[in-house]
């Protein structure tokens, strides 16, 4: 149905085109037009297709709730008697019957009979609708190509109307990105609202107990629920410090060996590698973490600890012994590796960026190349890769795979990478995950932990691209 | 495969039929000029620099032809000649910067006082703490006015103390005649002088380490003419104490500021004599069209 309404459409448009080229040609016969053959069939195509279009999108939208409508305002008596549950049910499955499909509920005696024969006055409505709709869009096509086709002259300015609408149609695809950011903005700010009506902001912020796990009933025995968020920013901070301790030192250092030491043959190797490493999923990641690293570093530090224990420094030892696969370090260790070719891309832009009339005079100064990148290279370069190294943090913020793999669940205000910690991400997917009802402060504390996350990263962002931005307008 | 004669590349002997084509009257006897292999002419002081032979490839292309020429102490030679004439490649050889591009490959034999530059057991390092250069844009480090001429000192540690480096310091800004204008801001950036200022900054950075050659690559050519006569000038007192190589686009340059000219052409060294010779007098139908403006 869908496939034939296209396949008729762009017929349509594709006479709409011919028609005004044609129109266009015989009219401007003999003389200069303003506008060429195709811009004429563009106009007329524009406006023989895009009413048609709006119509039939119209129609699509709302012909199911008119139809609805339409049913319920001749509902039977026997159904209005239905509790309102059980009512909606009822016009569920008439829909479904309708489109041919098998009841969902059980309907016995007369409402079966009922569900049957409104089901096919149901049918017979939705038909009534699909053929007005589709008179409409053919008169709308019509009606547009005339008045279309009306205005076809030699000196009617058509190439500058396409172009119009050109820039309109673009100009709506590039909006329809920055809308949806507003609207998930939007979504954020005001289910955090709803949180921090049960929560207070400062207890959100600087409490240290978070047990979102509340009573639902009365009768339930459990948590009060903690909503103090505290050590989950702690947890997400340790994780970013470890990532970043591992990420920034061997990025920027991959970047100085890839813009200054490696030959062309070298660079051609460990570049795609380094962009292909950076291609890995992560929750690819996530399992090399979970699986992998965390129990091997787990082994390691109970093997030292079993070594330690019952000596000098026995109560490290039975510390160590006890240390879990889901610490601080795994999470932190792997994240900093995924991060590796984030930093290393970006810094070494960064590096090469550097005018070229530098580093020929650092070495017409006779300084070597180590002398160079130190003195010359890393100072000039220095604000654009704190930019890269802000970029990272708040990827590293907003990374979730890998910690909900990997960190834990316990929320401990600790700053030992040996412990379990846990962080806004992971949280907001347990948060979010399974059945939940949206009146209860748990899970409306996802969005207040979202829209955390989502100032301090777009902060972030902001003071980084800041930063970037003008280091490069420095040597432009 | 026929050869286009416009095509090949011009022979190493100038064509005599070209030569003779020149006005006689006004250059005689220049019809006979030898072929400019090896070339003294003009030298005003003892020879610190000896090119021999000296050809360079960029890959598979040749950028310089077999150039042989000495260079006088206590001078300013100048390098004329139009855009890609191997200059500049020239230039780059004598400190060896060409090392710092992966694909530039030099032949022939350079010496300075004696020592034999390009031969693998010299310390390219050292070299060209003695063999300094200033670039055609200015290109001061994004550091302190003191720490720009300070970096030569310290890498190469030539100073023992903080007092030494610093007197040094002055010493080359006074020596640049810049330290009137910085003495005051002396922590400020380098980048933030004016271009004039930055690229006698540069200068002051490369006099800081005390070389003995001091090349200079177009100089003045991102420089408004006020500032450029202020380089000019400067260059006029270093001569005293320096060897000076300068590249220039700029014959009025070359003619105000040298005592021995060098015209390059195609990779390949044309003449070379006393400035006043190759502007007034020059022996070359190509220099004389060059200098004339028909060409470059």
């Amino acid at each position: 149905m869908i496939l034939l309404v296209l396949i008729l459409l762009i017929g349509f448009s594709a006479a709409a085109y011919w028609a005004g080229r044609r129109l266009a040609r015989r009219r401007a016969a003999g003389t200069r037009a303003h506008s060429s053959l195709g811009y004429h069939g563009a106009y007329v195509l524009l406006w023989a297709a895009i009413p048609a279009l709006v119509v039939l999108i119209l129609m699509a939208v709302f012909s199911t709730g008119i139809q609805y409508q339409l049913l319920l305002a001749d509902a039977p008596e026997a159904i209005r008697a239905l509790d309102p549950m059980r009512q909606g049910a009822f016009w569920y499955d008439v829909l479904t019957v309708a489109d041919g499909g098998t009841p969902q509920q059980i309907w016995a005696g007369p409402q079966a009979e009922l569900l049957q024969s409104e089901a096919q006055r149901a049918a017979r409505i939705g038909g009534l609708m699909t053929l007005g709709g589709a008179v409409a869009a053919v008169l709308a096509g019509l009606i547009g190509l005339g008045l279309a086709l009306r205005r076809v002259a030699p000196q009617f300015r058509a190439r500058n109307r396409v172009e119009g609408w050109i820039a309109a149609f673009l100009f709506v695809c590039s909006a329809i990105a920055i809308l949806t950011t507003l609207g998930i903005i939007a979504s954020l700010l005001f289910e955090s609202l709803r949180f921090f009506q049960s929560v207070s902001p400062l207890e959100f912020l600087f409490g240290t107990q978070w047990s979102p796990q509340i009573a639902i009933r009365a009768d339930q025995v459990g948590q009060t629920g903690g909503f103090g968020a505290a050590p989950l920013f702690v947890g997400t901070f340790l994780i970013m410090m470890i990532a970043m301790l591992v990420a920034g030192p061997i990025g920027l250092f991959s970047a100085i060996y890839l813009s200054e030491y490696a030959g062309p043959r070298q660079r051609a190797i460990i570049k795609p590698v380094l962009e292909i490493l950076a291609g890995v999923p992560t929750v690819v990641y996530g399992f090399f973490a979970a699986l992998t690293v965390g129990p091997a570093l787990r082994g390691f530090f109970n093997g030292v600890g079993a070594q330690l224990a019952g000596g000098p420094l026995d109560s490290l030892g039975q510390y160590l012994m006890l240390v879990q696969n889901q610490m601080a370090l795994v999470a932190g260790g792997v994240m900093g590796i995924m991060l590796i070719p984030f930093v290393s891309s970006l810094s070494d832009d960064i590096i090469n960026a550097v005018p070229q009339s530098l580093r020929d005079g650092s070495y017409a100064m006779g300084a070597t190349k180590s002398e160079t990148v130190k003195r010359v290279l890393l100072p000039a370069a220095l604000p654009g890769i704190a930019g890269a190294f802000l970029l990272a943090v708040s990827r590293a913020i907003g990374e979730t795979m890998i910690v909900t793999m990997a960190a834990g669940l316990a929320a401990r205000m600790t700053l030992n990478p040996l412990d379990t910690v846990t962080t806004v991400t992971v949280q907001i997917v347990t948060l979010l995950t399974g059945d939940q009802e949206f009146n209860s402060p748990k899970t409306l504390a996802a969005f207040g932990l979202g829209l955390t996350l989502f100032i301090v990263t777009l902060g972030l962002n902001i003071i980084a691209q800041q930063i970037v931005q003008r280091y490069r307008e420095q040597y432009d | 495969m026929t050869m286009n004669p416009d095509l090949v590349a011009p022979s190493r002997e100038p064509r005599q039929g070209d030569v003779s084509a020149l006005d006689t009257d006004r250059n005689p006897g220049h019809a006979e000029a030898p072929v400019p292999t090896v070339v003294h002419p003009g030298l005003t002081g003892p020879i610190k620099i000896k090119a021999e032979d000296v050809s360079v490839f960029y890959g598979q292309k040749q950028a310089l032809f077999d150039v042989s020429l000495d260079i006088a102490d206590k001078a300013v030679t100048a390098f004329i000649g139009p855009s890609g004439c191997g200059k500049s490649t020239f230039l780059r050889c004598i400190n060896r910067m060409n090392d710092t591009i992966p694909s530039a490959r030099v032949v022939g034999k350079i010496t300075i006082d004696g020592q034999d530059i390009t031969d693998r057991s010299i310390d390219p390092v050292l070299l060209r703490a003695r063999v300094g250069m200033v670039f055609q844009k200015p290109n001061p480090f994004p550091k302190s006015i003191f720490e720009n001429v300070a970096y030569g000192p310290k890498i190469h540690g030539l100073t023992a103390n903080k007092t030494e480096l610093a007197d040094r310091v002055e010493h080359s800004l006074k020596r640049a005649g810049l330290w009137k204008e910085v003495a005051d801001r002396l922590e400020s950036p380098g980048t933030g002088l004016s271009g004039g200022q930055q690229q006698r900054l540069v200068i002051a950075r490369a006099i800081a380490v005390e070389p003995e050659v001091i090349l200079m690559d177009e100089p003045c050519s991102a420089l408004d003419p006020i500032a450029t006569a202020r380089i000019e000038e400067l260059i006029d007192e270093l001569r005293e104490e320096y060897c000076i190589v300068i590249v220039t686009h700029s014959m009025a340059q070359a003619a105000r500021v040298s005592q021995r000219t060098a015209f390059f052409h195609l990779g390949q060294l044309i003449e070379v004599g006393p400035t006043e010779d190759i502007f007034q007098n020059p022996r070359e139908r190509r220099t004389l069209d060059y200098i004339t403006g028909r060409f470059g």
